[in-house]
């Protein structure tokens, strides 16, 4: 005998529809919002507001640093999180802990930390504060953990036995990572970099403190629409909002489309 | 390369970036003694700010928690059109800029917004919404595996014994996904202490009103106070360690079991 429908209500009628209904007002509806208020003037309008030279400016330096930051990433997620799983030494755990320090500490604390650092007055005497490598440390802080995270689990699970042939077949090391831990860990690590690119893109917190905000120069996309808030021109800010979201979008659709095609 | 060659690059790059920086902010912090950086954290308008942050937390969680829940079910049980535009929806917060979100929530509540209202923005409701908004994701994304992977099979034995709704879900369901929902709740109340871009436009950060702990470090770094913005922001990334543990103590208990 089948149990009756009302068996599981969970998940169905009432509970979705108000599950359905928190999502709406609390996400869809503000993002909504910006969208029309970008569109007020039309889209001419639309069209002035994202490309004056200040905010083609800031969503360049952030398209690029973020694709910086994407591409330092991939190498170093992967390679820390093969350290991780194959090496063994005295302190892993810890080195592990450590991984996830960035997506617990507030950005603005991590911003704060960098500038304790390579600020002005550091012990380092290196000092990148208010220059656009400060923004790609800044960046590179956040999105640590995306590629480590996502590389990690997919190595623990690699066999060791089609290494172990490779190299009994005489297969340099270079060879076997190139031709067969690679092709394995590919939809990882792109799935790692296009989270780390897609945060990388709306950062401020980690950036506002070391980047210095200096138009034309460090001042990056969230920055510029932060500014444009700040001074009242909210249909600018919408724009050049929506043309983030956009990027956003892209990366997700770019991400899903190369891990069907490593798929196939 | 060798394997000694991967490990010292991996540690020097995670010292550089992370270890260190953080360490620095410690050192910072008590560079002038104990009493100093304690002096920094307990003045008024920084101990409102830690209240302000833990009340928004206390309200934003929960309401996450209890509709996080609520999704999650009807991710995982429902079927009906827009399912899959439904799961994307949930992720949206993780792919939008804090920025934007206070912007969005200022075309809706704000002055000249679609629902115009005076106490929303540049008050605590505004930065609620703005908190509930970042911190979203987590509970749904922890539960909603532990749901799918735990199937409809107890449920509906308890529905056949005559258990009703209330009964299943306190009895079966609750503790099916209490672990997935632990973990949600420590990392949104993580998200929820550190928000910063949002919160800072909703705010108006207005000192000793409106201003969380986040926003109470870059007040202070502005104005030139380093030492409270460095103390202010050793609590916020003492919590966050507290965190990091919490969960590292958790999910080994959890692997006992």
């Amino acid at each position: 005998m089948r149990a009756p429908r009302r068996a599981v209500p969970w998940g169905s009628a009432a509970s979705g529809g108000l599950a359905v209904a928190w999502l709406s007002v609390i996400v869809v509806l503000p993002l909504a919002a910006v969208v029309a208020r970008s569109l007020d003037g039309g889209l001419s309008a639309f069209w002035d507001a994202v490309t004056t030279s200040r905010a083609i400016a800031a969503l360049e330096l952030t398209v690029v640093s973020s694709a910086i930051v994407a591409a330092v990433d991939a190498v170093m997620g992967t390679l820390i999180a093969w350290v991780l799983v194959r090496d063994q030494f005295r302190g892993k755990a810890m080195v592990n802990a450590l991984i996830d320090l960035p997506f617990a500490l507030p950005t603005i604390v991590a911003g704060l930390t960098l500038l304790a650092l390579y600020g002005p007055t550091g012990p380092t005497g290196i000092d990148i504060a208010f220059t656009r490598v400060a923004v790609v440390l800044a960046l590179l802080f956040v999105t640590l953990p995306f590629v480590v995270r996502s590389v990690q689990p997919v190595l623990l699970a690699l066999e060791p036995e089609v290494e172990e042939a490779a190299a009994s077949l005489g297969a340099s090391n270079l060879t076997i990572f190139r031709r067969i831990i690679l092709p394995a860990l590919r939809p990882a690590i792109l799935a790692g970099v296009g989270l780390a690119f897609g945060r990388a893109l709306g950062e401020f917190g980690a950036v506002v403190l070391i980047s210095g905000n200096l138009p034309f120069k460090t001042e990056v996309a969230s920055v510029f629409v932060y500014g444009q808030i700040e001074s009242d021109a909210v249909t600018s800010a919408a724009a050049v909002s929506v043309v983030l979201m956009l990027c956003s979008l892209a990366i997700l659709l770019a991400i899903s489309y190369a891990g069907r095609e490593v798929a196939r | 390369m060798s394997r000694y060659a991967l490990r010292t690059v991996a540690i020097g790059y995670l010292l550089a970036l992370i270890a260190i920086p953080v360490g620095m902010v410690f050192y910072r912090t008590f560079e002038k003694g104990i009493g100093a950086a304690w002096e920094a954290v307990t003045t008024p308008p920084a101990q409102h700010a830690f209240y302000l942050t833990v009340v928004i937390a206390l309200i934003a969680v929960p309401a996450n928690a209890i509709f996080g829940v609520l999704t999650a079910l009807l991710l995982a049980r429902g079927r009906f059109p827009g399912k899959r535009l439904l799961n994307a929806l949930v992720d949206l917060p993780f792919a939008v800029s804090p920025v934007v979100v206070g912007l969005a929530l200022i075309l809706v509540w704000g002055r000249e917004g679609w629902f115009a209202s005076t106490s929303v923005i540049f008050s605590t409701p505004g930065m609620i919404l703005a908190t509930i908004f970042v911190s979203l994701p987590f509970v749904v994304r922890e539960v909603e595996p532990v749901l799918r992977e735990e199937g409809v099979d107890q449920e509906q034995a308890a529905a056949t014994l005559g258990a009703n709704t209330f009964e299943i879900l306190r009895r079966i369901t609750l503790p099916t996904i209490r672990w997935g929902l632990t973990y949600g709740v420590i990392l949104a109340t993580a998200r929820a202490l550190g928000e910063f871009g949002a919160v800072a436009i909703v705010s108006g950060k207005i000192s000793g009103r409106t201003e969380t702990l986040t926003l109470f470090v870059e007040d202070r770094f502005q104005s030139l106070d380093l030492a409270g913005a460095y103390a202010a922001a050793l609590v916020l990334a003492l919590i966050a360690v507290a965190v990091l543990a919490l969960m590292t103590l958790l999910q080994r208990r959890h692997r006992d079991h």
